[in-house]
């Protein structure tokens, strides 16, 4: 299954709602091609949705750190939510877990922006 | 396969490393591995081909990567050989140490050496050649074969 992605807007906010796996190929190239129309329209408030996302490989780890520095170095934001274990234990064990804002309640999170 | 070992000979392609991965996935299920540890055989192998295809062979359409699985003495023995210039494993970079930690990339072999028991990277005369392990676990391996 490859990558999708939707994206809404909640109090400012922008939320990726993604789904299926970021890995090498397209599913990394869908989410940098998202993060980078987000930012190009001024959002800098970003929630990474990843609840239906099964399967991340090294290529993923490294595009979500990326989107994390991107954003960060535009003066902006952003968190994910919804870990499943999968993807949890590999942010646990790559020690990036304590990198990202990593949030489980949605309203809560938008609330968490500055 | 108890005893035997199947072998791919496949191009230097990302299709190919959808087909390594989906292969170990299928071989650790008969084998009768668990859920998890199926998943981290078939990363393991993904890890592997995409360093096989990409920084080995560097998508050369005339190299080739070879994926073996060999299931002896209770355990899976899997060998993912390139064609490309050779990897030097004392050259990895640490991913966890705090320099590294937001590079993206050069997560690959330590993701790997986390799932599997035992890895060996070995660089040969015309490309590398990387062996995982994975042993059998309170006997699940085999047990569906057994059953049969």
């Amino acid at each position: 299954m490859s990558m999708k992605i939707s994206t809404r807007q909640v109090d400012g906010v922008t939320i990726l709602d993604c789904s299926g796996r970021i890995t090498l190929g397209e599913g990394s190239i869908v989410l940098r091609d998202a993060i980078r129309e987000i930012l190009s329209k001024g959002n800098k408030k970003i929630l990474v949705n990843l609840g239906d996302v099964n399967y991340i490989d090294s290529s993923g780890i490294g595009e979500l750190v990326s989107a994390f520095t991107t954003v960060k170095n535009q003066g902006g934001e952003l968190k994910l939510l919804n870990l499943t274990k999968k993807v949890h234990d590999l942010l646990q064990i790559t020690k990036l877990y304590t990198v990202f804002d990593v949030k489980d309640d949605e309203a809560a999170a938008v609330k968490a922006f500055k | 396969m108890n005893g035997q070992k199947v072998s791919y000979t496949m191009d230097s392609t990302l299709e190919s490393v959808d087909s390594a991965e989906q292969a170990a996935s299928r071989i650790a299920t008969e084998l009768g591995f668990a859920e998890e540890e199926i998943m981290q055989i078939s990363m393991a192998v993904r890890e592997a081909s995409v360093n096989a295809v990409l920084h080995g062979n560097a998508y050369d359409p005339g190299k080739k990567v070879i994926v073996e699985f060999d299931h002896t003495g209770g355990s899976l023995i899997i060998t993912i050989k390139d064609q490309g210039k050779g990897l030097d494993p004392a050259k990895i970079p640490d991913p966890l140490a705090p320099e590294n930690l937001m590079n993206t990339s050069g997560r690959g072999i330590f993701l790997i050496r986390s799932f599997m028991d035992d890895v060996t990277i070995l660089p040969t005369a015309n490309g590398t050649e990387i062996k995982l392990t994975k042993h059998v676990h309170g006997g699940a391996a085999g047990a569906k074969e057994a059953s049969q």
